[in-house]
Order: C-alpha cells, then sequence, then structure tokens
C-alpha cells in the first residue's frame, strides 16, 4: 500500500515528504491511550452510578434501568456540546470521549448547533446526521453481516 | 515594471497609507492583542451566523483603514480582496454594503499578500489612486466548511493550526505617509503530494521557499537585504521544514530574521493551538497591525512579507487529491 502510494510521486515529491516525516510531531499515542482509558472510564463510572440509583430509587430492574441511563448520559452530552465545553474535554480525553454514547450524541448536537443557521430542514434536519450517519450506516451494516454469521454458524 | 518571470518592481513607488485590524477573542488575549485596532469580545459579534460575523470583521476593517487614511469610500476606487468561504461570501456580501467597485481574488491563505500586491499594481500603473485591500478569516467558518462542526469533540493532531479570526485591510496610495510597497512577486502553485488537511504547514512550506528564493533571485537581492523575511502562516511544523529547505538550498538566511506570523499571534503556553496559527487573516493582522507598527516605530526598515496558501477545496481532499499551495511575496520599505 505505502509502495502504491509512493509510485505515483515524482522523486522530488518522495524525497520532500521524507523531509517532511521528520519534522512532523507524531501525535502522543500512549499519553492519548491513558487519557481515553482515564476519561472512557470515568464516563462509564458515572453512567454506572447513573443506573444504580434508577435501580435504587427509580424501581427498575437491571436491564430495564439501561435505557433511563443512556438518556441522561446523552443529555449530559448534549448539555454540555451547547455550552462548548466538550469540544474542549475532547481535546484531553480523544478516544474517551469519542467512543461512549456521549461522543455520538456529541457529533449530532455540534452538527445540529452548527446548521441551525440554514434553517430547521435543510440546515438541522438534513446535517444533523453529517458525523453521525456513517456510524449508523456502517453500524447496520456490520451487523448484518454478523446477524448472517450468526444464522450460518448457529 | 517587469522584473524577471514573475516579479513586479513598483517604479512609481506607491504607499501603505494607512491599515486597520479587528481580531477575536482569542487574538486578543494573544502577545500582540495590543497591536490591533478592534478587538471583539464575541465570536458572533452579535450576528445571526458565523458568516455574518465574518463578513462584519472585514467591513469594519475596510471601513476604519479607509477613514485612518483620511478619504471617503467614495474616493477609492477598487477594494480588492478575497476569503476562504466557498463562493468569497465574505468579501462579496462586505463589497455590497461598502459599494466600493470590487475585484474578487482567491489565493486562500496567501489573498492578504495577492491582494496588495494587485492593489499596488493598479496605483503604480495608473489604473486607480487609491486601493484597498482586504481580507478576513473566522474561526468557526473555516471549521464548518474544512472540518467538523466547531463543538465537535474531534481530537487535533499536533501538526492542527488553529484559525484566526479577524480582518485586516490596507489602502494603497500614489504618495504619502506610509511604508513603499517597493516590489512583489508573485507564487507559482507547488505541490508536493501532500494530503493531510491536519497538516497545512508541511504542505505550504515548499511554496513559500519557492517564491522567497525567486524573488531574491529575480531582484538579484542576498537575504540580507531584508531586516525581516516573515511567512503567512506555517506555523511550528512549516516553519521548521522551511528553515531546513532553506539550508539544503544554500540560502545564507542566517544573514536576515526569518520569522512566521503563525506563530507570533497565539501564546502556545496558555492557548490550544497545536503547531500555531492559519487563516487570511492570519498574515494580514500581524502584518498590518504588528509588523506596521514596529516598522513605523523604525525597528523594521525593510521587509518581505510572504503570505502562504494551501489550495483546497473540502471536495478535493475528500476525493483524495493532495493540497496544492502558493505564495506571494509583498516587500515593504520605510522611505528613506
Amino acid at each position: 500500500m505505502a509502495d502504491n502510494k509512493k509510485k505515483k510521486l515524482t522523486p522530488v515529491q518522495q524525497q520532500y515528504q521524507e523531509l517532511a516525516k521528520q519534522h512532523e510531531p507524531q501525535r502522543p499515542v500512549l499519553k492519548n491511550c491513558l487519557r481515553a482509558f482515564v476519561s472512557g472510564g470515568l464516563i462509564c463510572l458515572l453512567g454506572q452510578a447513573i443506573q444504580q440509583m434508577f435501580i435504587h430509587w427509580g424501581g427498575f430492574n437491571e436491564k430495564k434501568a439501561g435505557d433511563p441511563t443512556v438518556a441522561v448520559l446523552i443529555l449530559i452530552s448534549v448539555i454540555l456540546t451547547s455550552m462548548g465545553v466538550y469540544d474542549k474535554i475532547a481535546q484531553w480525553s480523544g478516544a474517551g470521549t469519542a467512543v461512549p454514547v456521549t461522543g455520538f450524541a456529541n457529533t449530532m448536537a455540534s452538527s445540529a448547533i452548527e446548521h441551525r443557521s440554514e434553517g430547521l430542514v435543510l440546515g438541522v434536519g438534513a446535517k444533523m446526521f453529517k458525523l453521525a450517519g456513517p456510524v449508523i450506516v456502517f453500524g447496520t451494516v456490520a451487523a448484518f453481516i454478523v446477524g448472517i454469521l450468526h444464522w450460518i454458524f448457529g | 515594471m517587469l522584473r524577471g518571470h514573475q516579479s513586479w518592481e513598483f517604479q512609481n513607488k506607491p504607499v501603505l497609507l494607512a491599515t486597520a485590524t479587528v481580531v477575536g477573542p482569542m487574538e486578543g488575549q494573544g502577545p500582540l492583542g495590543d497591536d490591533f485596532d478592534i478587538v471583539h469580545e464575541d465570536l458572533m459579534l452579535g450576528q445571526k451566523s458565523w458568516e455574518q460575523a465574518e463578513r462584519t470583521l472585514l467591513e469594519e476593517a475596510v471601513k476604519l483603514a479607509v477613514e485612518n487614511a483620511g478619504l471617503t469610500k467614495e474616493q477609492v476606487q477598487f477594494f480588492v480582496g478575497g476569503d476562504l468561504t466557498n463562493q468569497l461570501i465574505s468579501n462579496s456580501f462586505a463589497a455590497r454594503s461598502l459599494t466600493i467597485p470590487f475585484i474578487g481574488v482567491f489565493g486562500a491563505c496567501s489573498t492578504s499578500m495577492e491582494s496588495l500586491a494587485l492593489a499596488a499594481q493598479l496605483v503604480d500603473s495608473g489604473a486607480a489612486s487609491y486601493v484597498v485591500a482586504g481580507t478576513c478569516s473566522h474561526n468557526a467558518t473555516a471549521e464548518k466548511q474544512f472540518r467538523y462542526p466547531t463543538e465537535y469533540g474531534a481530537q487535533k493532531p499536533p501538526t492542527a493550526q488553529h484559525t484566526v479570526t479577524g480582518a485586516g485591510a490596507a489602502v494603497v496610495a500614489p504618495k504619502g505617509d506610509g511604508p513603499v510597497i517597493a516590489r512583489a512577486t508573485i507564487g507559482r502553485v507547488v505541490d508536493m503530494g501532500i494530503k493531510d488537511p491536519f497538516n497545512m504547514g508541511a504542505a505550504m512550506a515548499p511554496a513559500a521557499v519557492d517564491t522567497i528564493q525567486t524573488h531574491l533571485r529575480e531582484f538579484d537581492l542576498p537575504p540580507g537585504y531584508y531586516d525581516l523575511i516573515v511567512t503567512g502562516d506555517l506555523a511550528k511544523v512549516g516553519y521548521e521544514i522551511a528553515n531546513d529547505l532553506f539550508e539544503r538550498n544554500g540560502v545564507p538566511l542566517g544573514q536576515t530574521q526569518f520569522a512566521d506570523c503563525g506563530m507570533m499571534i497565539y501564546d502556545y503556553e496558555t492557548q490550544q493551538v497545536q503547531a500555531g496559527a492559519s487563516g487570511c487573516a492570519c498574515s494580514a493582522v500581524v502584518t498590518y497591525g504588528h509588523l506596521l507598527k514596529r516598522m513605523w516605530r523604525g525597528e523594521i526598515r525593510r521587509l518581505l512579507v510572504v503570505a502562504t496558501g494551501s489550495l483546497l477545496s473540502p471536495i478535493s481532499y475528500q476525493q483524495g487529491e493532495s493540497i496544492p499551495c502558493i505564495a506571494h511575496a509583498v516587500a515593504l520599505e520605510n522611505p528613506e
């Protein structure tokens, strides 16, 4: 793959890209992983606490308590997005805030806010799924494939 | 007058009569905050959309520049300007309310010097007596158009740059008090095959180097002729690459000061800007605000501003195309 890409470049371009690569600061992968672990873990811990609250005081059983818990997490994420805080937290946490359900809520809320100026239908309605759309599409496709495999192999 | 292959020598010595800079809150809090004419505390500027806010920045800058020049807008023949928004709406909508005959140009972040070079050429050739050159960018409109929604929580890599919210405008006149626009070099498009829109500095550095070397060659000047050579928005990554390229090409850049506007406007310690600043307004507000003040104080006598631009579109990079880049150089000199 990498060789294939290089073939399309002239020797001068290849030489330059090697030079540019040397000056490119690397993403701090280890630090990012640790931060994602901590922040993602904290969100899950919060989710767990909310779920326990619904079980203890809300009269839900463990299975049923999942739905209102997700709703509360989404609400928190949307409020933080609207206040302009979520993206600041996300720069620190990376995947930690992107992977949980809060990240999904953030993609939809941020797109909706961003395109509000273009109207409710063509702005909010149409562009709300700009970032969340691919997740839904490929999530469904993946589920379909897994479903077929499950059906074949039992 | 044409000099060499792609440079202009302005023989009638047009002057930069007056400038104006308008910036947003982050730029106002940065190290150059005091050098800007108007600092807005609200990123929306009290408007209904980011796009309207961007246009307002430019309207204010142009109006103030014309006022600072002691002129009325009726005396200005042409307004040369451009920005990053699709179809240049910030500039054309601003031109609608300014009612100055308008020449729209697109050079992405190199627009500041592209418009200034053209304005100087118009005045130098006698095609106009007063021309205003202006450009603007807004962090939120640029993010919205080129990247993700502003509130979307995507982690930016260390090579990413922060688009400046602001506008800069300059009035060019045949004579008067102010630095002389001595010469300009129009850049050619250079593409080194960089595809990452989060690494614009690396994409633009070769264009900046190409234009600076061409400029020095065509005017037969050593780098030391200038007190300061400043690039537009290469930021940390691009700046280091440019230094490396000059060294490899044997350009004795040690004779002069070499700096980058994208590394001046924000405080790396306290402001989250990754590699530095970018955007049309970056070179415009740093040059028209900060660097010109230094020229007036006599700290810089000869200045070469090389504004750099990435000529990509959201479609082109999604289709996997590389990023073509350009740089335009304009030389400003204090009269002897």
